[in-house]
């Protein structure tokens, strides 16, 4: 359920990183906890955000969350799929239901992020 | 899971654990949100059935000679209408017409009542019940709430289920009738044909302790239909469809049935009732505001609370707003100005700071087609 090729934030992201390039996405407990994803609401190609910086939006039947950026970059890509196709997050967090590619500014950054065992680890913290 | 302890439980917490209930506290009370998914419990009481656990409603048996007369001052509906074993829908109102709570009055006998009330509201309803009946003579108030079990089944194949288990002919009771001391699966039972999600159905009140044993017995005899156990969200995404109000959304302390386009279930001619004369004065003024329901042109998700705007200027706000499963579009509730809420007005909902363009269009969103 967490794969050991990503890195992952507290507020349930991951980050698959390629080179200089990281692809973005919602890790398999925040689809769960959400339920079904109705409405998906992406960055513009070309936003600069900052690490921790709210990047989207997505909303379940009951409630709308943000979504923070994992490092620091600029947004290259944006799956628009999950525009018409929201629920492809519940289906396949870590493939098809990616939400954006980032060309990293700042990889130094990665340190203050969570290898998938120290993840599994904050969630038995956190009470899940 | 953790902090659930504290809350209250339904008798039916072990079979929401057993059915892969998602467990929330829903206003103190430990309940599920979904067992499979909100989307697809859904789809399944439009479709088929579901079964809810509503065991968390506050219940007040109102009884004695003078029950009938309190009742008339108590709420603003007519419930002397009612023959024996007919429900209506009915407001409690402060004098100023603001809303206490909404509710359901059975009429179980002459002068014998069963009122319904949200779960929210009631150790506020039944202190107001018992305060307004200090004014009458020969009238019991009783909280049944903690001594009664709630089931509701909904949905198209509610009926057929619902008679596999009972002897009686369920065909005559009809919409907004009860009937008690009927047996379902051998336990007694107040069976009404009333519910919250827009489709026929049933709600069934049970003694707690044989609450679980109808759950089962309900589920099994479904099985065949697709009936499922259905949790609060889809609860409330079919309510929403429906424009079944909600208190604390589409109802408040400081609105009355009148802005909530409710007028119908208010007997303007019955000599006097608490809130009367606040709602004559919120006429003779003109209504402040008005309930509309509104679809999103723009991409969007309209939310409780978020705020409505005409140009650059806050004119309402929203009460209820989602996904709608049913219709596939972002559909919401909300108040704004008289003039602004008839079908085809434009204005925008405010969503993370940026107006989206909604446009009103007509309510309910969702209706059943009748057989």
């Amino acid at each position: 359920m967490y794969p050991e090729d990503l890195k992952y934030t507290k507020t349930h992201e991951w980050i698959r990183l390629e080179g200089n390039r990281g692809r973005v996405g919602l890790t398999h407990y925040a689809q769960d906890q959400l339920g079904d994803i109705v409405f998906v609401e992406l960055p513009a190609v070309g936003k600069v955000v900052k690490q921790g910086e709210t990047f989207g939006v997505v909303e379940s039947v009951k409630a709308a969350s943000d979504c923070y950026a994992p490092l620091s970059g600029k947004v290259v890509e944006v799956n628009s799929r999950l525009t018409d196709e929201p629920a492809t997050i519940n289906q396949d967090c870590y493939g098809q239901g990616w939400m954006m590619v980032l060309e990293v500014s700042d990889p130094s950054e990665v340190g203050k992020l969570m290898d998938a065992a120290r993840y599994q680890e904050y969630l038995k913290e956190v009470g899940h | 899971m953790e902090g659930l302890e504290k809350l209250k439980k339904t008798p039916l917490f072990d079979c929401h654990l057993k059915a892969g209930g998602k467990i929330i506290d829903f206003g103190g009370w430990a309940l599920p949100v979904q067992y499979t998914g909100i989307l697809e419990e859904h789809h399944c009481v439009r479709q088929r059935a579901g079964l809810f656990d509503v065991s968390h409603m506050g219940e007040v048996r109102v009884e004695g000679r003078g029950a009938l007369r309190y009742l008339q001052h108590l709420v603003a509906n007519d419930v002397s209408r009612l023959s024996p074993g007919q429900i209506c829908y009915a407001h409690m109102l402060y004098p100023n017409g603001g809303t206490v709570d909404d509710l359901l009055v059975y009429r179980l006998a002459e002068q014998e009542f069963f009122i319904v009330i949200n779960a929210a509201n009631t150790a506020k309803d039944v202190a107001w019940m018992q305060k307004v009946a200090l004014d009458f003579r020969d009238v019991k108030v009783y909280d049944l709430s903690a001594a009664t079990a709630e089931l509701a089944l909904q949905g198209p194949l509610a009926a057929s289920i619902l008679q596999r288990l009972t002897s009686a002919d369920l065909s005559k009771i009809r919409y907004y009738w009860c009937q008690r001391g009927l047996k379902v699966a051998g336990l007694l039972c107040l069976v009404s044909r009333t519910g919250y999600t827009g489709e026929d159905g049933f709600e069934i009140f049970v003694e707690p302790e044989n609450a679980p044993a109808l759950w089962e017995a309900l589920l099994q005899a479904g099985r065949p239909e697709g009936l499922r156990p259905v949790g609060l969200g889809a609860r409330d995404s079919l309510r929403f469809e429906a424009c079944m109000p909600l208190y604390g959304q589409e109802l408040d302390a400081d609105t009355s049935p009148l802005e909530a386009g409710l007028e119908r279930y208010v007997a303007f001619d019955k000599p006097d009732f608490i809130g009367k004369a606040g709602l004559l004065e919120r006429r003779q003024a003109g209504l402040k505001k008005r309930l509309v329901g509104f679809e999103m042109v723009d991409r969007g998700i309209a939310r409780s609370h978020y705020r409505i705007l005409k140009g650059a200027t806050e004119v309402g706000y929203v009460t209820s707003g989602m996904y709608s499963p049913t219709l596939a579009r972002n559909l919401g509730l909300g108040y704004v100005p008289p003039e602004m809420a008839g079908v085809g007005s434009e204005f925008h909902v405010e969503v993370r700071g940026q107006g989206l363009l909604a446009r009103a269009v007509p309510t309910p969103f969702y209706r059943r087609s009748r057989r």
